[in-house]
Order: C-alpha cells, then sequence, then structure tokens
C-alpha cells in the first residue's frame, strides 16, 4: 500500500460506489462498457476470448479490446444453449452459446478459442458454424516439451492472429504498435500483483468478492484505465477501518475457467476463511511480462513469455511434474492454513489434476478440503458448512 | 457358437505374440514406451526396437473382459472424480491392482512415456499422472489442432522440430543407440501398403449388400494398423489377407460375419460416429445385426489415422510424413471437418441414416455432437439418430434403453423409406447435393 489513505469519510462514499458498479456491470450481461469503448471510434473493435488465455498485447496492438467471456454465470437463464450438450459436460459452452444465440455477444467482432480443454476446442467448430460471418480463431497455446520449438510455433501463430485482427480494424501491423501494447499491459499486470500482494498482507481488507469483481471489470477494460481503477480501490478499500477476524488463510484452486457464483465465494468468507489468493480469472494478467525492449522483435518477446512465463495451472503441461510440490511450498510462502479444491463439475482439467496435487498437500501437510459447483449453483448452504467446518478443523487442530 | 472370421484369428494370433513379447521385454533388454492410439509413432518406435504400449487398449480390453467397473471404482477410491474420462481410471485401477494384461502376465512399466498430444486433452493429463506412478521420464510431442479447418506449415514444422529436440533424443536415450534412418523409412513403406489395404477393406462396404460392419467389425479391422504392429510385415501379410477375405465375400454377394454368424439380409445401411461402449460390445452388436443394420461407414475407425482422404506414410518425408499423420487423425480435426466427413460418408455410402453414439468419457469426441447431428442432416438429408452411454465404465450402459432408441431409429428409417416408395431411403434422401469441402491429402 504505497498511496496516502484518504480520510475514511471520503472513501466511505466512493468505495461504496465503486463496489456498486462494479457489481452492476458483473451482473449485466449486455457489455455495456465493450459497447461504449467501441463507440468513442468507429474503427476500434473488440474480440472475446475464452477461458484461461487471452493474446491481449496482440489483439491491443491491433486495435482491438480483448473481452474475456467467462460463461453467463447465474444470471443467464440457459435454454437454448442447453440443446447443443449433454448432460455430462459442463456449463460452460452451454451458456457461452446461450449469449451468442441471445445477442447478448454482438458487440464482440470476434472469438478465440484457446485450447483449455476439449470442450472449449470443440466450442470452437460450433461456433464458426453458427456464427460464420465473424472471425472465428482457435488458439494453440504451446505444451511442447521443448522450449524452442514452442516459442518458434507460438510467434508464428500471433503473427498470424495479429495479421487479421489488424485487417478487421483497418491497421497496419507495426512493431511499435505490439511494443506500446506490451508496455500498457505491464502496467495492468504492476496493478494486479498490487492488488495481489494487499490480499496477502491485509485480507480482511480486500473481501474476495470486491477483489473478484475487480479482476472481472479487468475482462473487459482496456489496461491502463483498469489499473487506475484498481489504484483507486486499493487507496480507499485500504483505508477502511476493518479488524482481522479469527478465520483461516485459504487458496482456492481449480476455480479457472467456468466461475462460480459470487454468491458462493462470499459464503466461503462468511463461513470463517480469508481467500488470500485463488485461480479464478486465470489468464486475467498471471503471466510474466514480455520484454519491451526496443531492440527485440515484440512478437518473439511475447512467445518467449508465454512459453516461458506463464503460470503454472492445470491446463499448462508440467514439465517438471512439481506442480503439486510447488503448491503446497506456495501455500506455505503465503502463510495459507489450508487450500480449497473448488472445482466446476465435469471440468477434466481440475479434476484430473486434483488427485496429484492433493496428494503433494498432504505429504506437505497441507490441510485441503474440496468440492464441485456449476456457475448457476444457487444453494450455498452445504458449501458455507463444509468450508466453515473445515475453517474449524484447521483453527483447533491444524488439520482438516 | 461365436463365429469368427479368418482374419480375426489371424490377429489373435499376433496379439498373443506381442504380449509375448512385452511380457519377457524386461528380461529381453527391450524398452517399454507407453503411448496413445491417436498420433501414435509406431514406426519410430520399431525402429529402434522398443515395445508400445496403449493404455486406452489396455482399458478397452479390461471393459471387453468385465474387469473395467472394479479398476473404476479402485481409482475412485483412491480419490479419482466420478466425472471425468473412464479409460484413465481403468488404466489407473489396473494398475493399482498389479497391471496384468490379458494373458494375466504382468505389463511392464515404461522407460519412458511418449505423449502424442492428439486430440485429445485428457491424454497430456493422464500421463502427468502415470509419471507420479512410474516416476520416468515423459517426451512431450504437441500436435496443434485444426481448429481452423487446416493443416498449415506451421503446424507441421513445429511438430518435426519435437521429434527431432524432444522424442527422438529421448527415445535415443532408452535405445542407448541412434536413430536408423533406413528402417524408420522401410516401416514407413510398409505402413502405407498396410493403409492401402485397409481403405480398400473399407470401401468394400459401398457394395450392396456391404461384406462387411465398418463399426462394430472395423474395431478388429483397425486393431494391427493402429497399435504396435503398423510398419510390420506382420501387418502388411494381415491386411492383404484380410482384403482377399473380404473380396472374396463381396464377390458372392455375402454380408458381414457376425457373433451369430453371416448377416442374412442388410435392411439398413449406417453412418456410426463415436466410440463403442465396450462393457456390452457383443450385446451393443447384436441389436443392430438383429435388426439387418450393418454400418457401413464410422469415425471411430479414423482415431488413429484418416486415410479414406488420401493420407499414406511416407519414405521418401519421414518426419513430415509422420507430422502429417499426428496432425490428421479424426479427433484432431475441426468440428465443421468432422461433420462434412460424416456428411460424404453417407452420401458415398449409400447410407440409410446415421447414428451418434455419445460417450460421457470422452469430451473429445462428445462435446458438440448435438450440433454436428443437425449439420450432418442439414448436409445429407437423411435423419440421424442419437444415443448415450459409456466406453468402459459399465453404469452408464444401459441396454434397454439403447435397444428401444436404436430400433425406434430403424424403425423410422424404414417408415421413411416406404413413404418414398423406395427400397433405399439413399434414393429417397431429398437431392441435398451439399458442397462439401473435406481437406484431401496428396
Amino acid at each position: 500500500m504505497t498511496a496516502t489513505p484518504p480520510t475514511t469519510a471520503e472513501a466511505a462514499r466512493p468505495l461504496t460506489t465503486l463496489l456498486a458498479d462494479l457489481e452492476a456491470s458483473h451482473r449485466s450481461l449486455g457489455m455495456e462498457r465493450v459497447r461504449s469503448w467501441k463507440a468513442a471510434a468507429p474503427e476500434r473493435r473488440a474480440i472475446g476470448c475464452l477461458p484461461v488465455f487471452a493474446p491481449r498485447e496482440v489483439l491491443w496492438a491491433a486495435g482491438a479490446l480483448p473481452v474475456f467471456i467467462r460463461g453467463g454465470g447465474d444470471q443467464l437463464e440457459t435454454i437454448r444453449g442447453d440443446a447443443y450438450y449433454q448432460s455430462y459436460i459442463c456449463r460452460l459452452p452451454r451458456s457461452t452459446l446461450e449469449l451468442g444465440l441471445g445477442g447478448w455477444l454482438d458487440a464482440l467482432d470476434g472469438m478465440i478459442f484457446p485450447n483449455t480443454c476439449d470442450v472449449i476446442r470443440n466450442l470452437s467448430g460450433v461456433w464458426s458454424s453458427l456464427f460464420p460471418a465473424k472471425l472465428t480463431r482457435f488458439l494453440d497455446p504451446p505444451q511442447a516439451g521443448d522450449q524452442a520449438a514452442g516459442i518458434r510455433f507460438w510467434r508464428s501463430e500471433l503473427s498470424a492472429l495479429y495479421r487479421d485482427v489488424c485487417a478487421l480494424s483497418g491497421r497496419e501491423p507495426a512493431p511499435e504498435a505490439l511494443r506500446a501494447a506490451i508496455l500498457a499491459y505491464h502496467q495492468a499486470r504492476r496493478a494486479a500483483r498490487r492488488l495481489e500482494a494487499a490480499r496477502i498482507e491485509t485480507p480482511w481488507r480486500f473481501p474476495v468478492d470486491e477483489t473478484y469483481l475487480l479482476r472481472r471489470a479487468g475482462d473487459v477494460m482496456p489496461p491502463l484505465e483498469w489499473a487506475r481503477l484498481v489504484d483507486d480501490y486499493l487507496v480507499a478499500a485500504g483505508a477502511r477501518t476493518v479488524r482481522p477476524e479469527d478465520r483461516i488463510r485459504v487458496l482456492v484452486q481449480g476455480a479457472f475457467c467456468e466461475q462460480p457464483p459470487l454468491g458462493l465465494l462470499r459464503a466461503l468468507e462468511r463461513a470463517g476463511c480469508y481467500v488470500i489468493a485463488d485461480d479464478l480469472t486465470l489468464g486475467h494478467l498471471d503471466s510474466d511480462d514480455p520484454d519491451p525492449d526496443p531492440g527485440l522483435d515484440p512478437l518473439q518477446a511475447l512467445a518467449e513469455a508465454e512459453m516461458v512465463g506463464r503460470t503454472a495451472s492445470a491446463v499448462r503441461y508440467d514439465a517438471q511434474g512439481d506442480r503439486g510440490r510447488c503448491l503446497a511450498a506456495e501455500a506455505k510462502r503465503l502463510h495459507a492454513d489450508g487450500i480449497i479444491f473448488a472445482a466446476p463439475s465435469f471440468c477434466d482439467p481440475a479434476l484430473l489434476d486434483q488427485p496429484r496435487l492433493t496428494k503433494a498437500l498432504g505429504d506437505a501437510q497441507v490441510p485441503y478440503t474440496a468440492f464441485k459447483y456449476a456457475e448457476n449453483t444457487g444453494q450455498f448452504q452445504s458449501i458455507r458448512e463444509q468450508a466453515g467446518t473445515f475453517a474449524d478443523s484447521v483453527k483447533l487442530w491444524g488439520h482438516a | 457358437m461365436i463365429q469368427k472370421e479368418q482374419s480375426m484369428e489371424t490377429q489373435k494370433a499376433m496379439l498373443a505374440g506381442y504380449f509375448g513379447r512385452l511380457a519377457t521385454a524386461q528380461r529381453d533388454h527391450r524398452p517399454v514406451v507407453y503411448t496413445f492410439v491417436p498420433g501414435n509413432l509406431t514406426e519410430l518406435l520399431s525402429a529402434f526396437d522398443v515395445i508400445p504400449v496403449y493404455p486406452e487398449i489396455n482399458a478397452l480390453q479390461s471393459g471387453m473382459r468385465q474387469r473395467s467397473d472394479g479398476f473404476i471404482r479402485e481409482a475412485e477410491r483412491a480419490g479419482h472424480s466420478e466425472d471425468v474420462c473412464s479409460y484413465v481410471k481403468c488404466d489407473l485401477g489396473m494398475m493399482m491392482k498389479g497391471n496384468l494384461g490379458p494373458t494375466g502376465e504382468a505389463i511392464p512399466p515404461p522407460d519412458l512415456l511418449l505423449c502424442s498430444f492428439t486430440g485429445c486433452f485428457v491424454f497430456m493429463k493422464w500421463f502427468e499422472l502415470l509419471r507420479e506412478q512410474y516416476g520416468c521420464d515423459i517426451a512431450m510431442l504437441h500436435v496443434p489442432y485444426q481448429g481452423d479447418g487446416k493443416l498449415t506449415p506451421a503446424m507441421r514444422a513445429y511438430v518435426v522440430e519435437q521429434l527431432e529436440r524432444e522424442v527422438i533424443p529421448k527415445l535415443e536415450k532408452i535405445a542407448g543407440r541412434k536413430l536408423d534412418q533406413a528402417r524408420l523409412e522401410e516401416n514407413l513403406a510398409r505402413s502405407a501398403r498396410a493403409e492401402d489395404d485397409l481403405v480398400h477393406v473399407f470401401e468394400s462396404a459401398k457394395a450392396r449388400p456391404s461384406p462387411i460392419d465398418a463399426y462394430f467389425a472395423g474395431v478388429y479391422y483397425i486393431g494391427p494398423i493402429f497399435t504396435s504392429f503398423r510398419g510390420s510385415q506382420d501387418a502388411c501379410d494381415y491386411y492383404a489377407a484380410l482384403r482377399r477375405e473380404v473380396d472374396e465375400r463381396r464377390a458372392a454377394g455375402l454380408g458381414p460375419v457376425t457373433p451369430d454368424g453371416p448377416m442374412a439380409q442388410e435392411k439398413y445401411r449406417l453412418v456410426i460416429e463415436g466410440p463403442p461402449n465396450w462393457t456390452s460390445f457383443r450385446n451393443f452388436w447384436k441389436i443392430f445385426y438383429d435388426e439387418g443394420a450393418v454400418a457401413v461407414a464410422s469415425t471411430y475407425t479414423k482415431v488413429g489415422g484418416v486415410y479414406d482422404t488420401g493420407f499414406r506414410h511416407d519414405p521418401r518425408r519421414p518426419l513430415e510424413s509422420l507430422a502429417d499423420y499426428c496432425l490428421g487423425c479424426y479427433t484432431n480435426l475441426s468440428l465443421p471437418a468432422r461433420t462434412e466427413l460424416i456428411a460424404r460418408n453417407v452420401r458415398e455410402y449409400q447410407a440409410d441414416g446415421f447414428l451418434f453414439h455419445s460417450v460421457k468419457s470422452c469430451n473429445s469426441f462428445s462435446a458438440g455432437q448435438l450440433h454436428m447431428m443437425r449439420e450432418v442432416e442439414r448436409l445429407s438429408g437423411v435423419p440421424g439418430g442419437f444415443i448415450e452411454s459409456d466406453l468402459v465404465d459399465g453404469r452408464y450402459y444401459s441396454h434397454a434403453n439403447i435397444k428401444n432408441r436404436v430400433e425406434s431409429y430403424l424403425q423410422m428409417l424404414g417408415s421413411r423409406r416406404g413413404a418414398a416408395g423406395t427400397t433405399s431411403s439413399a434414393s429417397a434422401a431429398p437431392p441435398a447435393s451439399p458442397q462439401l469441402h473435406l481437406p484431401v491429402h496428396s
């Protein structure tokens, strides 16, 4: 926390307003932020990106706003989308199709589908045939054992994407534009790191529902504007007079794609936990910064950052086979008391990873608990009881 | 008594030999590599004299031998979710129970896990789990998905580079010697010969009656070429013999051989999408042949390679050809490309209908199938059917439900044919004449 805290009276109102705006924006499906950004200039474009990867710098340099689409949440009644999927497939593709078919995504000029799992992969094909007039691109971030090969491939993929989105917005591809975009996202990543650090240091001042709303706002905002918003929030929320409570510090893992309802996140903290870190908005701004050195090829820098600096996760090949050990070490580094595995039902990456991770946590004596959810889960009582029991067990005996 | 084609007996002997070699691999100092069927690099592995093991084949065999349910429960007790792929859980459960193969002997642990990451996201997670158990190295070969419907030079170059820098060096390490380029090329030449014969066998289903069932019997026909025999003389001999056998049946106007004997009358010609259920395989098949329904084409017989659009392994460009093979497997194709392939099969094989078998375990196949079905109907003018079960989790196979659905679907096809006043609904179908744009390998 570096900014001078305003007085409590001054901070209270802006913070309340800021949070109310964030929640209203989150609950609205109409993409007002995207529409108003586009309305400012006719050549502006917006490209949707499915979890968990968005080539933000490339899109921004090409004159397009990257917009993360993380399903329809609990605000959307999914009817048409359900007709496309069997009962044993997660909710994300259904609600995404519902958004598309219902016209909620009309502000977008294209969609990018990364290779996060087979469901999102196949959704790219469904999407391209339902919306042939819009740009649909599938991106396969490198999972290669050989880094050099991965970087070369990824550079060529980014280059092709950059060219195509520039054609959409009528811009000429230019290395300077890419470097400027890299620098803009440097600012946003720094803001994201300030937010992370604040949560870890004083989580009672920065509840998970607020920081989550802030990050979701970043899914639909230009980078510098979002960085300013984060700093406004940190100043206002940091000035709150809030006493720490007797809660345990937890990490939430597995919720990186289909998102839990906001009420579920609130239930976790009300049950006696401080969520000090999570993977809820994986792909937001969590990878390493690409090198902005003007002497370097910016696409090469972006490819290297993706191949070398991408955050370890269930959708990333675990080349060293140490993700479980790293998670246990991270829990200890952050002085977390335990880990909550919250995975969407039928989520292959999260659920296939869980046995491996829990074994490593068991070996390292890090307590954990696990449950499943769906984006439209409406009852949180059982989850609240489970989280509460977990918190009590850890407080009483140091383990679950 | 169960009736079998002569080629099935030949294949049984080949498999017995394979499991025998596997059982003595450690004693014979032959390295063992676990890998997957789609995008397998058998020619390369045999150039190093290593023996491949296919965990998904072990799982399906466990399913056919009624052992998979126990293995799955074992894995679920160990913390694996009921929501995830039953092949993975069956394989892990089998390992927990001693990793015994069909001959009753233990399958040796891998010296290397070769993850050909082609057409299925779960493959990567599966081998991460196996690495935990076996503590061995992984050679990771990332094969990009043809999401935008085309195989680009950048994709091919990426796969070739990984073969050169990741896969071959790791194989050289476990084999203790350099790659024998000439041997690889010989293997690839033999693969191409066997692939020619396989395509001839599957294309025989264009005849009326079809001399083969391209789904239920088809899974036996693809056995050698999709697994450890591709590139071997045994495979060439097997496919040459199979071709003769099928040609003889075709010349005699005979239908397919089913477990209850030759099919008497071909009433319905179907194209089938999706893998079969293995836990009730014979009963599943029986539903069809009892009704006189024959599969004239299927997509499952393309998971280990799509050969009917012209691709062949090519000894003149060994690594590029292996890359093209990996990139071109069925589940690595975009949904529109798969849809067009099915619609083309419906037309070219004069199918009366097409049936989607959706399996809970496999999102690579299943996610998007309902949309594909509607698209195939639109492109072909032929109505589709849809049934659901699982690969090797018997809890999700409901025989009565599937039988009811299949019979109702066939009755509908029959009524449709009657209404059109013809004997073949292929000719009764509206003249859709869709423009299909399948990529054709040259």
